[in-house]
């Protein structure tokens, strides 16, 4: 089955991708965007995704510095 | 001292830290795929980009089949040291805590940087001086060292921070300007500078040599006698 993983920086580790891109907003006339954190998406077809959890602890992931959602 | 060096694809400082290990002893090569250490005293772990770093720096080398015998070799109590990369593919295999994140400028950034010496005892700083300073070359992308705050109160505690970046040299945003940890047991030391490019007076510093008589030093006293 398709499965979907999203990947996002944990809170409250300082995130200077989504930095960046919250700064560059603006600058295109993009007013009010707070909060940008940028993440990863990994799309995935599974034969068994009971095992998604440990592929995410395993490899897919550093749980230290990440936090992911499975979408299935 | 019999050093090993390990040689993934995209390692490219591997001949350095050969080099180095040289100046010290005997370096053999190890390949990613091997599955025998060789009789090594030591492993180096150097700096590079290993499988490409994708997916995260460190990520994929750490399932290389030579790390399996590498985590056996340091749950043994033998002497591993990360470099850059290496530090990255060692905190990824769970040998040392915390992880590194991309630079805060998200730059990649190469310049000599001073180092204060946190602990100058143990195997990998054995040759230092508490309070001493080393000058030694940083080149990275992905050197922001993180842990949670209480687990760097604990590293701070128990002594596993070997390195710091002296104040105003901080080039990565490193959490408590940490350079380099050491595992709890003291035998898996990481850091991000390249202490390999810093042997030779050509290279503009010869600082880096005190890390690897450090290691003999030990080895010598502990290992070989």
């Amino acid at each position: 089955m398709r499965a979907r993983v999203l990947v996002r920086p944990k809170a409250g580790i300082l995130d200077p991708q989504g930095q960046a891109v919250e700064r560059a907003l603006p600058a295109l006339g993009f007013e009010g965007v707070r909060n940008v954190h940028v993440g990863r998406l990994i799309e995935l077809d599974v034969d068994d995704p009971d095992r998604l959890p440990e592929m995410c602890e395993r490899l897919l992931t550093n749980p230290l510095i990440e936090d992911y959602e499975i979408e299935r | 001292m019999k050093t090993g060096i390990v040689r993934f694809p995209g390692s490219c400082d591997d001949i350095d830290a050969l080099a180095a290990a040289a100046r010290v002893g005997e370096p053999v090569l190890l390949w990613h795929a091997d599955t025998d250490l060789q009789g090594v005293d030591a492993v180096i772990v150097p700096g590079g980009f290993s499988y490409g770093d994708y997916l995260r720096a460190g990520a994929i080398a750490r399932f290389a089949p030579v790390m399996t015998e590498v985590e056996e070799f340091a749950r043994g109590g033998g002497l591993v040291l990360g470099i850059c990369n290496g530090f990255q593919v060692l905190c990824e295999a769970n040998l040392l805590p915390g992880a590194l994140l991309p630079n805060t400028s998200l730059k990649f950034i190469f310049r000599q940087v001073e180092l204060e010496v946190v602990r100058g005892d143990g195997p990998f700083t054995g040759a230092c001086a508490s309070g001493e300073r080393l000058s030694i070359p940083v080149k990275h992308t992905t050197g922001r060292y993180y842990a949670p705050s209480e687990e760097l109160d604990r590293l701070e505690a128990a002594g596993q921070v070997l390195l710091r970046y002296a104040p105003g040299h901080n080039p990565n945003g490193s959490l408590r300007d940490i350079a380099g940890v050491c595992n709890e047991r003291g035998n898996v030391f990481g850091l991000m500078p390249h202490p390999e490019h810093a042997v030779d007076p050509l290279g503009g510093s010869t600082d880096g040599m005190r890390i690897f008589e450090s290691m003999r030093a030990h080895v010598e006293q502990h290992v070989l006698a």
